[in-house]
């Protein structure tokens, strides 16, 4: 499918290992990236930026700020996209994966670069995204393009059904177990089979949101009548129904049977030390934390009001929509209020206790459970807690209970 | 730059991003020399005061693998590493080294045997490492890579030639 993608905007038909030149339809910088991204488009000497429709920041990753070093660089952006009249979401709207799909940036087929790893998550839409630094993203700014290595796919094929207590979360922590934390490096990762294709849209983000934690450049999807109907009325270009072709290359496959699968955990502190949960059953959580780009949209929030609805959390709980869009669904399905009756804590969309930089940083030696994408020594800013990665609702049982239990379906 | 020759520290598999530069870190600050005190400090908290000017890092598979935050090559850079070879690279961290002037190379032979305080020495053009009495090849850098490495990373590159080599 990636080479598919290419192939349309060069009209040459690519071979793993070329050097290809993409005109981006999407390039977004966020406040972690962005700083740098802006000194050096203005150390180059840059004088506008390439496409005001194409070009967004977003402030998501210390949201609102915590302190006035990240106060001045948020600053810096708002004059950034004020002076070249760059599209800038600020605090409160929400992570920036979420907001790009919800605003009509992603569509089938198209090219998309964001100054983070996690860019990756677009492919879900079967477009063709990845994470650069921030000069890369200054050279897109000014020139709307980049030159790629053309990559090798990796196949994963999940067939079956997945059993009611297991989510695509399980799925992709699983499935990195199997191939390693370098295993798709330089590669495309490329999702299929009929558990793929009945997945909602927000399962199958999750899954593409992780290809990088096996190492992959983009994660990609087929796109059909369900992307169809997430972007309808989002996109402003046509639909195009974008799948691999039957012949398609392949480095490597991994066949995963669904109904195999049981709730899984990424373990301290390495994403692919995967077990499964019956494997920890009854270990103590200090702190649980449901949101981010991985696990923050309304299906997983949904999923975490089945489990606490009139009962009380044991942990202490952190819950934060992954965007403003979600944050007011929520509101509306009464999720929000059932979450805070329940003693959760809820905040401010966007990336919170993620990447450790506010918003509820663990103390030494307690055991985090997290709906989030990475678990390294440090991640959530204290390098002696233990972070475990997990489904929203394996979160939501912990949260319940206060430690590790196998969830029951919902 | 065609060659650089150093002292060795080593590091194993892995090392993430935020092993090189926290991510807390990052938010507050574009300041490079505030940021390179803590460079490396997840892997070895005292790494920024015992490094010298020329060394050269050489590190297991994986390097740099994490966040798309190019403040990680930069603070190696900062503090005066001129080279990081590692059996393999995360792919943004390996853009991210050559866009701000870092050479980096994947030599797998090379890791194993080396250890620090050993010195090595990199031949850039030849695709070579000297290690002691013996000697390591490895995959020469594409040539418009190794122009944007000329230039001193792609900001100088951009100013020097008012385009981008890729887009020739
Ligand atoms: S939620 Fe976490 S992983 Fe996602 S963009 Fe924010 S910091 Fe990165």
């Amino acid at each position: 499918m990636a080479e598919k993608i290419i192939f349309r905007k060069t009209g040459k038909q690519p071979t793993p290992g070329d050097i290809v030149v993409l005109p981006i339809d999407a390039a977004m910088a966020h406040d972690g990236t962005a700083p740098l991204m802006i000194k050096s488009f203005e150390a180059m000497g840059a004088r506008r930026v390439w496409s005001r429709d194409k070009a967004v920041f977003v402030i998501d990753h210390i949201s609102p700020s915590s302190n006035e070093g990240t106060s001045a660089l948020h600053k810096m952006m708002r004059d950034f996209a004020a002076s070249y009249g760059v599209t800038l979401y600020d605090v409160g709207e929400g992570i920036c994966h979420q907001i790009l799909p919800e605003k009509g940036y992603i569509f089938p087929g198209g090219v998309v670069v964001g100054a983070d790893s996690h860019t990756c998550t677009h492919g879900a839409f079967a477009a063709f995204s990845t994470g650069i630094g921030s000069t890369d993203m200054a050279a897109v700014f000014a020139s709307g393009k980049l030159w790629f290595k053309v990559p090798e796919t990796l196949r994963i094929n999940i067939t079956g059904a997945l059993p009611s207590n297991v989510m695509s979360k399980d799925a992709i922590i699983y499935a990195i177990g199997k191939v390693g934390a370098d295993g798709a490096t330089y590669k495309a990762v490329e999702f299929s089979g009929n558990a793929v294709k009945n997945m909602t849209m927000d399962s199958r983000m999750t899954m593409c949101n992780m290809a990088i934690e096996m190492g992959g450049k983009t994660g990609l999807i087929a796109s059909d009548s369900v992307t169809r109907q997430f972007l309808e009325g989002r996109i402003h270009v046509p639909f195009v129904e974008l799948a691999a072709d039957g012949d398609a290359n392949y480095s490597d496959v991994l066949e995963i049977e669904a109904e195999k699968l049981e709730p899984q955990l990424s373990c301290p502190h390495q994403v692919d030390n995967v077990k499964p949960v019956s494997s920890l059953e009854g270990m103590h959580v200090d702190q649980v934390f449901i949101g981010s780009c991985t696990n923050g949209r309304l299906e997983d929030l949904r999923v975490v009001v089945k489990v606490l609805r009139g009962k009380k959390v044991k942990a202490r709980t952190i819950v934060m929509p992954a965007s403003r869009e979600i944050m007011l669904g929520a509101i509306r399905e009464g999720l929000i209020e059932e979450l805070v009756k329940a003693g959760c804590a809820v905040g401010v969309p966007g990336c919170g206790p993620c990447v450790g930089g506010h918003h509820g940083v663990p103390s030494p030696a307690e055991t985090v459970i997290s709906t989030t994408n990475r678990n390294f020594k440090g991640r959530m800013g204290c390098a002696d807690a233990d972070i475990y990665l997990a489904s929203p609702l394996t979160a939501a049982y912990a949260a319940l209970y206060g430690k590790l239990a196998i969830p029951m379906g919902v | 730059m065609q060659v650089l020759k150093g002292k060795v520290w080593k590091f194993g598999d892995d090392i993430s991003t935020d092993l090189i530069i926290p991510g807390k870190y990052k938010f507050k600050t574009i300041d490079f020399n505030e940021l390179a005190r803590h460079a490396m400090e997840g892997a070895d908290p005292q790494f920024s005061s015992k490094v010298s000017k020329g060394d050269i890092i050489v590190a297991g598979k994986n390097f740099g693998c994490g966040s798309s935050r190019e403040q990680a090559p930069v603070v190696i850079k900062h503090v005066g590493v001129s080279a990081v070879v590692a059996k393999s690279f995360a792919r943004i961290f390996y853009r991210n080294s050559f866009n701000i002037g870092l050479p980096v190379v994947e030599c797998p032979d090379l890791v194993d045997g080396i250890k620090t305080g050993d010195t090595v020495e990199l031949r850039l053009a030849e695709g070579e490492v000297l290690a002691g009495t013996r000697a390591y090849s490895f995959k020469p850098i594409p040539p418009f890579l190794m122009t944007i490495l000329q230039d001193g990373g792609l900001v100088e590159h951009f100013k020097k030639r008012g385009g981008f080599v890729w887009e020739e």
